[in-house]
């Protein structure tokens, strides 16, 4: 059976699901939603699908998953990238998910406002998105002094696909990231990760990729 | 203060198919207020500005078209735009905090795809800008650079695998650009994609991108999504560079064969005296 997603190629909640599934090696099928400028997430038959209009939906025979934490948690279950066992590190993993929560309805709001011409509180939304972000760095610094590199460990989460995405593209919203070296660091880690793939906004490494010529032999 | 010879362009103001049977909204051109509205369903779409002057209209290529100072001239034709058997795709506008001469630039470079379209667009190793022809048409006052050859892994949402794709270029009026590309599914034809440039400020701008395509299978959905791909991935290349004003006297910048076509239309831009957007004094 094949999992569906249902995506737009410009929401990073929808780049959030097609991200795990290839870190987590899911195969998955994407049906592109004319989002904008078609409105087509509102449609009669999206809304029978996914009554909250929102995008990313999973869909994997009966199940239909419409909420992205839910979609990341059904892409990861059973790998590595749920976490370390435990109950702290599971607690943990769930509390940065709800965190991205917040990243959606700030930095995704500024995003959304400065590119497709959203109505909303700019002022609000960059302020909550910074005060987002400096919670971030104070998180990645901690944790890079006990030796870890991410949100909830050693080893990179469904928390640090969760929060990646808006915070990489903080920019397109107005919001700098030039004064968060270890959020940088970060985003540098997730990008080097083995089947990383980017979207529009967020490049790839390109010194990742093998060099364009062969090197010079003596 | 806008420049004469801006005021007397064409721009995009709206997408027709965004507007209601009848409507009232604002806009901004050129830093100016602009009011669009339509009374009734069977009226005319009327657009004032500021001073409450009426303006030029013309409804075409899926947008709306106005003037603010008088057109010089009616709108730029784009003849395959009447062509039988083409699909038009309109895809929405995205807004942009650069010049809105910075945007139609960049539309018109060739050597950032490898690295801004990686696997699409371009690819490395294959880099190379061949030479490729460049001229200002008299006839028509346009900028065109014909004969781009370029190695393009993906190069539609209907190719498939890599092909050497051949483009056109055209710029019929400073914020509108047009490319002319192999068409993977009619190899005699050229498909049409186009970027109409709505300037808000001189350095903040909409770009609706437009597209008259042969191609009778791929959904609506994954054409828009395709180009809008494409375009944001230039975008947080746009807001990044510096100067935000387009130069058009030659200072730092150290040009290579691969921008020709830039050159041309800096050198077209400051000939016309169309400076909205532009750095006119060399910092």
């Amino acid at each position: 059976m094949t999992v569906l997603l249902y995506d737009h190629v410009l929401s990073p909640n929808c780049y959030k699901a097609r991200l795990m599934a290839r870190l987590a090696g899911v195969p998955l099928e994407t049906v592109a939603v004319n989002a904008y400028p078609g409105r087509e997430h509102l449609s009669e038959e999206s809304l029978a699908r996914n009554p909250a209009g929102t995008l990313p939906v999973l869909v994997d025979g009966d199940l239909i998953l419409t909420e992205t934490q839910a979609i990341l948690v059904y892409l990861a279950q059973g790998s590595r990238w749920m976490g370390a066992a435990g109950p702290a590190t599971a607690a943990t993993v769930q509390g940065w998910l709800a965190f991205s929560a917040r990243l959606t309805s700030s930095l995704g709001v500024a995003r959304a406002h400065d590119m497709l011409r959203k109505p909303a509180d700019i002022a609000a939304a960059r302020s909550e998105g910074t005060l987002c972000l400096r919670e971030i760095e104070a998180r990645l610094v901690e944790q890079r002094l006990r030796g870890q590199g991410f949100l909830a460990g050693a080893d990179p989460t469904i928390a640090d696909v969760a929060c990646f995405p808006h915070v990489a593209l903080a920019p397109d919203g107005g919001v700098t990231l030039d004064p968060y070296p270890a959020i940088r660091l970060w985003m540098r880690a997730i990008r080097g990760l083995d089947g990383f793939i980017e979207m529009p906004g967020i490049h790839r490494r390109h010194d990742l990729t093998p060099e364009p010529q062969p090197a010079v032999t003596a | 203060m806008i420049p004469d010879a801006a005021r007397h362009e064409w721009y995009p103001v709206a997408m027709l198919s965004e507007l209601a049977p009848s409507f009232a909204q604002d806009t901004v051109l050129l830093g100016e207020r602009l009011r669009i509205s339509r009374d009734a369903p069977d009226l005319p779409i009327r657009i004032t500005g500021p001073d409450g002057a009426r303006c030029a209209v013309a409804t075409r290529y899926g947008h709306l078209w106005t003037s603010p100072g008088g057109p010089k001239a009616g709108l730029f034709e784009i003849p395959e735009a009447a062509q039988p058997g083409r699909r038009f795709v309109d895809c929405g506008a995205v807004r942009v905090r650069c010049s809105p001469l910075r945007a139609v630039e960049n539309f018109l470079d060739v050597a950032h795809f490898p690295f801004v379209h990686t696997d699409i667009l371009g690819a490395e190793p294959h880099t190379e800008v061949e030479r490729y022809d460049v001229q200002v048409r008299e006839e028509s006052d346009e900028v065109w650079a014909t004969k781009v050859r370029f190695f393009q892994p993906m190069a539609a949402r209907s190719a498939e695998g890599g092909i050497v794709t051949d483009y056109a270029y055209r710029v019929p009026t400073p914020t509108v650009a047009l490319l002319y590309k192999t068409c993977p599914p009619r190899p005699e034809e050229r498909d049409v994609i186009a970027i109409f440039v709505q300037p808000l400020a001189e350095d903040l701008c909409d770009v609706w991108p437009w597209m008259a395509l042969f191609d009778d299978t791929t959904p609506q959905a994954d054409l828009v999504q395709f180009q809008q791909m494409i375009f944001l991935q230039d975008r947080s290349i746009l807001e990044n560079q510096i100067p935000r004003l387009l130069p058009l006297d030659p200072g730092l910048e150290t040009p290579t064969r691969a921008d020709l076509t830039s050159v041309a239309y800096r050198r077209w831009l400051k000939k016309r005296g169309y400076t909205y957007g532009a750095q006119t004094v060399p910092a």
